[in-house]
């Protein structure tokens, strides 16, 4: 049997699953709707009051933020699974471990299936809306087709990042025992530091330097802005090398601090 | 009052049963809160003025809501959290008892670590009622007091709409976070920002604008009118519907039966 057909299972089974959910994902839509009008309204007062001092083309700005509704849930960096949670600190991950899997691929597959079903719902008619909406509110097509081609390939990237992100945070809870801490705190400064709030051309220069080294910057940041052309020549190959970096990085570390911590795991019984 | 001190009492003390898991809980609200006012500081770091709005001026804005939304998170969070109390049962035993449902809902959970948001808020606040170059006089304080009362009146009203739905819906309807986080989240700008069908809105869909832009235009003197001042009153009156469409809900609960 090929290695990965198990995987491909549970990534099958896990979108399929997450599915099922379309009322819930109706209600999420009405919300990116009008999450997205507001901060455009929000941004066009203050390109109003200093157009000067805007550091984006304003197009730029809407497919920005059209494009982080239509896939808040591949990026949001609050997402995590009760269940995994619940399985480390009650002890389920035993059975978890029974199976002739890898533990972090296992739940690594999961994360991005969960993902990808939540914004396969909710995607499409967020931007079918976006690009039908009048100038200014309406999104724009990407720069040209190598651009569109950079964006999806980074848009992918960005998901295994992403979901190696909070695989560190489960890693973490086998030590920690409580995820509620930790969890909040590396959510609220994940959002800030990938540009989920206000995004990055808007922070000073200095600290924007600093914040695009990080691997939060590589999330949704760089593929949202390779798409309007806002980065775009040498900045693209810098972006794209950093992202592979971390996510190459990131990917390891997960594993590693996973080895270590199912190696001492004592789960107790009941 | 005194069961409602003993029930505050008991939390407290569940809360800080793991006093590490709760600071670092606090921490994060307060950071969460922080993020939200550092994208405030960066935009006017960058752009100085919104609407003929000062950075202080929008901060007063920006901390009163975020005072009044926490403060609700906080002490209503048993509305907030209504459909796990409906859907596992927890509600019928509530009726049961010989006390009013909504005060014993109320008393069902408190969660203590919002309060960090409250405490950021807070110190925002603290620097902004000096800083925003408002001349504080009583019918100002008054009216700076009526907008936090507002404020509160506004957010425990929706939490009540968001548990008054779920009689009929049993899971949360999530349509109503949209006002409850958008109110948050965009309530820190003074609402004529955001164009004038939005400003008719949040006047009077959802009063938002009554415990900030309208109040903020007499505190920072730009209108000596009455209507201005005593306009976080209206915001009271959004208790009004919201209980309500809760008894209406009420009246049609049919248990789940687990």
């Amino acid at each position: 049997m090929d290695f990965t057909a198990k995987y491909r299972a549970i990534f099958r089974i896990r979108f399929l699953n997450g599915l099922q959910y379309r009322l819930a994902a109706l209600a999420g839509l009405s919300t990116q709707f009008f999450w997205g009008f507001m901060e455009i309204l929000l941004f066009r007062a203050f390109y109003r009051a200093d157009a000067a001092a805007f550091p984006m083309e304003f197009p730029a700005l809407v497919s920005y933020i059209w494009l982080q509704q239509a896939f808040l849930t591949l990026y949001q960096s609050w997402y995590f699974e009760n269940e995994i949670f619940d399985a480390i600190t009650g002890g389920n991950v035993a059975y978890e471990l029974c199976r002739p899997m890898n533990l972090y691929a296992f739940w690594f597959t999961r994360g991005m299936a969960n993902r990808l079903s939540k914004a396969a719902l909710r995607c499409l008619p967020v931007l079918l809306v976006a690009f039908l909406l009048p100038e200014p509110y309406g999104m724009t097509l990407p720069v040209s087709l190598p651009v569109f081609l950079l964006f999806l390939a980074t848009m992918g990237m960005a998901l295994l990042l992403a979901v190696s992100m909070t695989m560190l945070i489960y890693g973490l809870t086998f030590y920690t025992m409580s995820p509620l801490g930790l969890r909040t705190i590396f959510s609220s400064a994940a959002e800030f530091c990938s540009g989920a709030l206000v995004p990055l051309p808007f922070l000073p220069e200095k600290m924007q330097e600093v914040l695009e080294l990080l691997p939060f910057a590589s999330v949704q940041n760089l593929p949202f802005r390779i798409y309007s052309g806002d980065i775009a020549g040498m900045e693209i190959v810098r972006g794209v090398a950093l992202q592979i970096f971390w996510t190459a990085s990131l990917t390891m570390l997960g594993m590693w601090i996973f080895r270590n911590a199912l190696k001492r795991a004592v789960v107790q019984g009941g | 009052m005194k069961l409602y001190a003993k029930y505050f009492s008991i939390h407290l003390r569940s809360a800080m049963q793991y006093p590490a898991s709760f600071w670092m809980t606090f921490f994060g609200q307060f950071l969460t809160a922080f993020s939200a006012f550092l994208s405030i500081y960066f935009l006017f770091d960058r752009f100085h003025a919104v609407e003929g709005f000062s950075y202080q001026e929008v901060l007063l804005c920006f901390s009163s809501v975020m005072l009044s939304f926490s403060f609700s998170e906080c002490f209503f969070r048993g509305f907030d959290r209504f459909p796990s109390l409906i859907g596992n049962g927890q509600f019928d035993r509530i009726l049961s008892r010989p006390r009013s449902a909504v005060f014993q809902v109320l008393c069902a959970q408190m969660d203590f670590s919002r309060l960090g948001k409250f405490l950021q808020a807070a110190v925002v606040f603290c620097y902004a009622v000096p800083a925003s170059g408002v001349e504080w006089t009583l019918p100002r304080v008054l009216t700076l007091c009526g907008m936090l009362l507002g404020g509160v009146a506004i957010f425990s009203g929706l939490f009540l709409f968001y548990a008054g739905a779920t009689f009929f819906t049993i899971e949360g309807l999530e349509v109503l976070n949209i006002f409850i986080y958008g109110g948050r989240e965009f309530g820190s700008y003074p609402a004529v920002i955001y164009g004038r069908a939005i400003l008719k809105f949040w006047t009077f869909v959802i009063p938002m604008a009554m415990i900030q832009y309208y109040p903020l235009l007499f505190l920072l003197g730009r209108t000596d009118s009455l209507l201005n001042a005593v306009s976080p009153l209206a915001a009271l009156l959004f208790l009004v519907p919201a209980y309500l469409f809760w008894r209406f809900g009420l009246r049609h609960y049919r248990s789940t039966g687990s």
